[in-house]
């Protein structure tokens, strides 16, 4: 085993337990040992690396849900030892991947692939999510019930929306049974068929198909009627417009157990930077307006919104150097995840405790993952941050094996220093 | 320069900077700019109706065409401006070359950039390929249509028809009308007759205006009849035949019945009405053959012929900027 390293001199914020003040933080053998609240740490017995983080934040690991790699069977995109390595310079130590690979993750063998292929690359953790349908096609269900044996942590058919009302219905039920979490994407495929946009003014004068908002709105009311008629618990992939929160608000106020996530792109952008055709900025779903961009903040303040994601989907440029139309959805944004959140504190929009609890705890509570804590006898999975600290993005520098991140060039405030991961430093800037 | 009649004789004799290194987007330009592309374009018009049509100011320089749409009219359009200034002009058509084995549009400009052309010309289906290209060549771009976005030549050549018939633009009622949401046509003349003060109107179905056209500044209209009241101008877009059918309207017939232009549904416009397609017509369709061939209504012929002037304006701007311009 590594030696004990002790992080004093910080600013703890931990969502879990409510605490944001001063601290340190002791991990040996994987584990937080000691969890020093206001004071100083007991004495240091000698062989302990101390590491003093001069006032910076200390925050659980991050724990992202929906992040995409391209391995197995597109690695010239991304591999999940890059994505790992990524994952870890941004701060997250536990990473979700889609199963919308190539062989599709949509029975055990492919579930345990991965599993054993992160254990191999050993840096930060990773999990997959099932596919909800045979080759993530909408048509007949996946082997919900294996793969959740074999240690997948949800399912769902990532970007494809599962368009036949009694397919989706029966996955539903079905993976009540295994005490499966079922992920859906709301998306009205006829509505959004084509589009590269959202529908609106923008989208008019650029001469690019749009998708209207009530696409999102419609697909979520259907699979909320669903949750109320199997009683299955869903988690609706990003909400990214305001038509949709008014349904989500709906169905929590009625208790249904429905969570939500959105992602840290429709947070941070809207419709107009993708300007003259930036193909990083285009997202699948699309960005949106202002008024929903603001709709969206406002409902992760409120809690409306629990989780937010990262929706790492890297491209090469072959996918992204095309016409607008043509180009690749999807952008990556593990690297960018904490210092593009954190705009928001230092925005005063929303307080850190609550910003942090959507990207550490409530994203492991859900997977029911022992993550997103700092608690004595958690495991040690720290990220030690300066908020301050300005970072101008270069994409071509990031870690991701593709670099398609719509920060680029943009400059973001708060600096990943360290990264812990079961006790062992993954990451030091 | 012994083929330029006064007119143009004096046109080319005036400073007219233009700034830019490519003809992208009408929102690229100024008032001053235009005015002064179409005063050169007037020039021009002179002296394509003389015998000896041709001159030297683009000798030596290159013109690519590179149409990975098909069109005759905008093609061999560029192609006989780029000739009458003097220039060497290619035609490529992707059909019979590497991009139907996929390569990009990208890899395929990069590469003809290799063969140093002066002026590029290109039409894509895709909204922003002329700018994406701009970006990574080095030659002059002109955009010839980019999806559903701008075709910048075609408001040029339509501003000067116009200011050509009525004597001016502003002030005038102009009314487009049809497939609005697929026209990058209507998209260019909207930006660049709002630009030179003219009352832009939008007319069609409401399954064929873009979303929140309103707030583009133009009236909309469902109804031609109200559409066109008072309009000086009625521009007629094309409508695919694919797309009636019950797609986006019901059928061809019930199209014509509430949306094609015929004498009846005219006799609403402003006295003195003029009549535009920028072509290709679907005759009984959008519009009645009865009224696109009276030549004292319908400007459709003039439009072709302004294209070519219009594009041989635009080519000698650019080509002022160009390195190692005389």
């Amino acid at each position: 085993m590594s030696r004990p390293l002790a992080v004093t001199n910080v600013r703890l914020v931990d969502p879990a337990s409510g605490y944001d003040g001063p601290g340190a933080v002791m991990v040996a053998d994987g584990v937080i040992v000691d969890v020093a609240r206001g004071q100083a740490l007991g004495a240091l017995s000698g062989d302990v690396e101390a590491v003093d983080g001069g006032g910076a934040l200390l925050l659980p690991g991050l724990v992202d849900i929906r992040v995409k790699t391209g391995e197995p069977g597109a690695e010239t995109k991304e591999t999940l030892e890059s994505a790992a390595r990524a994952a870890a310079a941004g701060g997250v130590t536990t990473i979700v991947v889609q199963p919308d690979t190539h062989p599709v993750v949509d029975e055990p063998s492919v579930v345990d692939f991965i599993l054993r292929r992160a254990r191999d690359v050993e840096l930060v953790k990773v999990f997959p999510a099932g596919a909800a349908t045979k080759g993530c096609a909408g048509e007949r269900m996946a082997e919900i019930g294996l793969m959740a044996e074999a240690g997948c942590l949800y399912v769902t058919d990532a970007d494809r929306p599962i368009v036949n009302s009694k397919v989706f219905r029966r996955v539903l039920a079905y993976a009540k049974a295994f005490g499966m979490l079922v992920a859906h994407r709301p998306a009205d495929p006829w509505l959004a068929g084509g589009a590269a946009a959202s529908e609106g003014e923008f989208a008019s004068r650029m001469g690019l198909p749009g998708v209207p908002v009530a696409a999102e709105k419609i697909m979520l009311e259907r699979d909320l009627a669903l949750v109320e008629l199997t009683g299955a618990r869903l988690l609706v992939d990003q909400v990214t417009t305001a038509c949709a929160l008014e349904s989500l608000e709906r169905a929590k106020a009625r208790g249904l157990p429905v969570t939500a996530t959105t992602s840290i792109n429709h947070l941070s952008f809207n419709e107009i930077d993708i300007g003259d055709y930036r193909t990083f900025c285009k997202l699948d779903p699309p960005l949106r307006s202002e008024d929903d961009r603001q709709a969206v903040i406002e409902a992760v303040a409120s809690g409306l919104i629990d989780i937010v994601v990262s929706a790492h989907a890297p491209a090469p440029p072959e996918d992204k150097r095309l016409p607008y139309e043509e180009a690749a959805p999807g952008a990556v944004g593990l690297e960018t995840l904490l210092p593009a959140l954190l705009a928001f504190h230092h925005e005063e929009r929303i307080p850190l405790i609550d910003l942090i609890r959507t990207v550490t705890s409530a994203p492991a509570d859900l997977m029911g993952l022992d993550a997103g804590r700092l608690a004595k006898g958690a495991p040690a999975d720290l990220v030690l941050c300066n908020p301050q600290t300005p970072v101008l993005i270069d994409a071509d520098k990031l870690t991701s094996k593709s670099k398609n991140s719509p920060f680029d060039g943009r400059t973001l405030q708060g600096k990943v220093l360290m990264t812990v991961a079961d006790g062992r430093v993954v990451y030091r800037a | 320069m012994s083929a330029a009649p006064p007119g143009l004789h004096e046109v080319l004799q005036r400073t007219f900077s233009f700034p830019k290194r490519h003809f992208l987007s009408v929102l690229d330009l100024n008032e001053v700019e235009v005015a002064n592309l179409l005063d050169l374009a007037d020039g021009f018009v002179a002296l394509n109706r003389q015998t000896a049509k041709k001159l030297d100011l683009l000798k030596g320089r290159t013109l690519m065409n590179l149409f990975f749409e098909n069109s005759t009219r905008t093609q061999s359009s560029f192609e006989l401006a780029g000739k009458r200034l003097g220039a060497d002009v290619v035609n490529m058509s992707p059909r019979a070359s590497s991009i139907s084995k996929g390569e990009t549009l990208i890899d395929t400009a990069v590469t003809l950039n290799a063969m140093q052309p002066d002026l590029l010309v290109i039409r894509h289906s895709a909204s922003g390929a002329a700018s994406l290209l701009s970006q990574k060549v080095t030659c002059s771009v002109i955009n010839a249509g980019d999806g559903r976005h701008e075709h910048p030549t075609q408001a040029l050549l339509d501003a000067l028809s116009m200011r050509r018939a009525f004597g001016r633009i502003a002030g005038l009622r102009v009314a487009i009308c049809g497939d609005i949401l697929h026209s990058r046509v209507a998209r260019s003349n909207v930006a660049l007759l709002q630009m030179l003060g003219a009352e832009v109107r939008l007319v069609g179905p409401p399954t064929l205006i873009p979303a929140q056209a309103e707030r583009w500044g133009c009236a909309v209209f469902h109804d031609l009849r109200k559409g066109i009241e008072g309009a000086d101008v009625v521009m007629m877009l094309r409508l695919q035949l694919e797309r009636m059918d019950g797609v986006l309207a019901p059928s061809q017939r019930e199209y014509f019945r509430f949306y094609g232009l015929d004498r009846e549904k005219l006799a609403c416009a402003a006295p003195g009405v003029r009549v535009m397609h920028p072509g290709p017509m679907n005759r009984g369709v959008e519009i009645d053959s009865d009224v696109a061939d009276d030549l004292a209504v319908s400007l459709i012929q003039d439009q072709v012929e302004m294209g070519v002037a219009a594009r041989m304006a635009v080519l000698t701007s650019l080509a002022a900027r160009l390195e190692n311009a005389r």
